[in-house]
């Protein structure tokens, strides 16, 4: 129960910062991303600063053993590079600058009730969902194949 | 449209992010990935839900709050239609489901603990994001 508080506590937090700094106007993101016409380089500013604070807090909190209303931390561990990390975020880049949105303004602007957002995350979800499928699909070929083979072994 | 530049409301909302990334992590010993915690609501696993529920109930909550305090921070933007919106997000969606995070995931947590899959992602992000704003803005004069 103390977990589900935080994770609010965190939700908000993070809410309020991405509207503070722009992140939450879809002109704001495009203008940044825009490098043509009237460069709003604001967003390199919202990088800088969630960057150094976290940077620093970050490895404070390592410190400890253990958070404080879980049992261990869970730290992602890969260092590998793969086609889908690099296909993936390629393909984040090219959405984020169609809409002006990434996730997280899209789920803060929902209050809103404006179209763009709602529209947004539901597209969002879909897309999730879409690839999940499809991630489960791939496996269940993958696990078909292997017990093919051994059969055939 | 013209956006001003703003530095100061920038750190200060990034420090805020920031903040709430570390309350995150001390608390829950998660990243505070967004695309990742709300992966998690679309195909729950029991006993891994309500804090997820909650942490995306935090966004919305402060978008509330937002709206009385300063609603032009999340107004909606004129420059792309709610078609292009509507493909915006499905690419968003496929996009942050292979490549395993967004913005606040790989760019914010990703690079405050020097992760290189992380740091690879979010050059490869920036980049095709500020190619096709670009594009856009050079092709269709910005609105599409």
């Amino acid at each position: 129960m103390k977990a589900v508080f935080s994770a609010l506590v965190a939700g908000a937090l993070l809410g309020l910062g991405l509207g503070v700094s722009g992140m939450t106007q879809a002109d704001k993101v495009i203008n940044f991303l825009d490098l043509s016409d009237a460069w709003d380089p604001s967003l390199a500013f919202v990088m800088g600063g969630a960057i150094g604070v976290h940077l620093v807090l970050y490895r404070l909190i390592l410190l400890r053993r253990s958070p404080l209303f879980a049992d261990r931390f869970g730290i992602p561990t890969r260092t590998d590079f793969d086609a889908k990390l690099v296909g993936g975020a390629a393909l984040f880049g090219v959405g984020w600058a169609l809409g002006g949105y990434c996730p997280g303004p899209g789920l803060v602007s929902l209050s809103s009730g404006a179209v763009n957002a709602v529209v947004f995350v539901g597209s969002l979800t879909l897309g999730i969902l879409g690839y999940q499928a499809f991630q489960t699909y791939q496996q269940n070929a993958v696990a078909d194949t292997t017990v093919a083979n051994e059969r055939v072994a | 449209m013209l956006t001003e530049f703003t530095p100061v409301a920038a750190l200060a909302g990034g420090a805020l992010i920031g903040l709430g990334a570390s309350v995150m992590l001390l608390f829950n010993g998660r990243i505070a990935g967004i695309s990742g915690v709300y992966k998690g609501i679309l195909r729950p696993v029991p006993g891994d839900l309500f804090w997820r529920i909650a942490f995306v109930g935090g966004l919305v909550a402060a978008g509330l709050a937002l709206m009385f305090l300063a609603p032009s921070a999340v107004a909606p933007t004129q420059a792309r239609s709610i078609g292009m919106t509507a493909i915006a997000g499905l690419v968003v969606g496929v996009g942050v489901t292979m490549g395993n995070g967004c913005t606040s995931g790989h760019g914010v947590c990703g690079l405050s603990r020097f992760s290189r899959r992380s740091l690879l992602a979010t050059v490869t992000f920036m980049a095709t994001g500020m190619a096709t704003a670009t594009a856009i803005q050079v092709m269709f004069g910005g609105s599409l």
